[in-house]
């Protein structure tokens, strides 16, 4: 490939600046003392009292709650600011209509909602949850957008896409009521809320990711 | 070198491959795939620091919250994309 110098000495300099910033980069994680374990001894001691019996769920659900919270909310807001760059759908945004793909999809929908569902329950004790869930529907609705089969109405998507931020912090505030601090949930429910969370989250997260995947605001027809 | 130490390194060298793409190119589409390798790289390097016995549950938490972030600006950054193109 022929390029001008000025373009070959630029990538020259990036790549050197690269690979030095690696070196550095490299030298700091190696010289690094072993220190003591961070928080997986604490996190370990209140596990049982969290509801889950998955550490990673009950990170994510009980004790950096707030945290998933503006989680979701960067979510809602990356799909307010996408709808306000207002692209229009081109003409033709689903498929040629193709008797494999509809097929493939009659039999997929349901064991994938299936498979969300199980994500769903089974993250209080292995990997799994509420964002794990919600990616694998967004998927299926994917699918299922591009086959022209799913067009969800303006209010339906807002109202979907808001639910789960707003059972979040209604939860939230309900702890803050009942035990005097926002999210903290009684040691005895503390299942229950973070599946009512969950189960909310996961459908608003996947209207989410689809409505984002589309990226024009639906019609109110 | 233990497993920890290969893929913090690993991660560190994904951080620069994707650093380099990002200046050197100059098309939209590739920055924002050279910044999701970074993202990558950083989750690398997070979940690197996290091995131990039990293993720390806060970096894995950490990296789920920061790919739902990264998704999220990726798809930002698409829209705005296309957005540019459509209008230019």
């Amino acid at each position: 490939m022929s390029m001008t110098l000025i373009e070959r000495a630029r990538i020259v300099a990036t790549s050197i600046a690269a690979v030095a910033l690696a070196g550095l980069l490299a030298s700091a994680w190696l010289g690094t003392p072993e220190t003591g374990q961070g928080l997986a001894s604490l996190s370990a001691a209140a596990l049982p009292d969290s509801g889950v019996s998955n550490p990673v769920t009950a990170v994510l659900l009980n004790f950096r709650a707030f945290d998933t919270l503006l989680e979701i909310a960067v979510l809602l807001v990356t799909l307010v600011a996408v709808w306000a760059l207002g692209l229009r759908l081109p003409a033709a945004e689903t498929l040629p209509p193709s008797t494999v793909f509809n097929s493939l999809l009659r039999l997929a929908t349901p064991i994938v909602v299936v498979i969300a569902g199980y994500l769903l329950w089974i993250g209080a004790a292995a990997p799994g949850g509420a964002f794990q869930a919600g990616a694998v529907l967004a998927g299926v609705g994917v699918l299922l957008r591009l086959a022209g089969v799913l067009t969800l109405r303006r209010s339906v998507l807002r109202w979907l896409a808001v639910s789960g931020l707003l059972v979040f912090i209604a939860v939230g505030l309900a702890m803050l009521v009942h035990t005097g601090s926002l999210l903290n949930y009684p040691v005895a429910s503390a299942g229950a809320w973070i599946l009512l969370i969950e189960t909310a989250a996961t459908v608003s997260i996947a209207a989410i990711l689809c409505a984002l995947f589309v990226g024009a605001e639906p019609g109110e027809s | 070198m233990s497993a920890e130490d290969f893929y913090a390194l690993l991660g560190i060298g994904l951080f620069a491959m994707g650093l380099y793409r990002l200046v050197a190119h100059i098309e939209a589409v590739h920055r924002i795939l050279s910044i999701n390798v970074m993202g990558v790289g950083v989750f690398m390097v997070l979940i690197a620091t996290a091995v131990g016995q039990p293993p720390d549950p806060v970096p894995h938490a950490m990296v789920l919250t920061g790919i739902v972030v990264a998704v999220s600006a990726t798809a930002f950054a698409l829209a705005l994309t296309l957005a540019t193109e459509r209008a230019s």
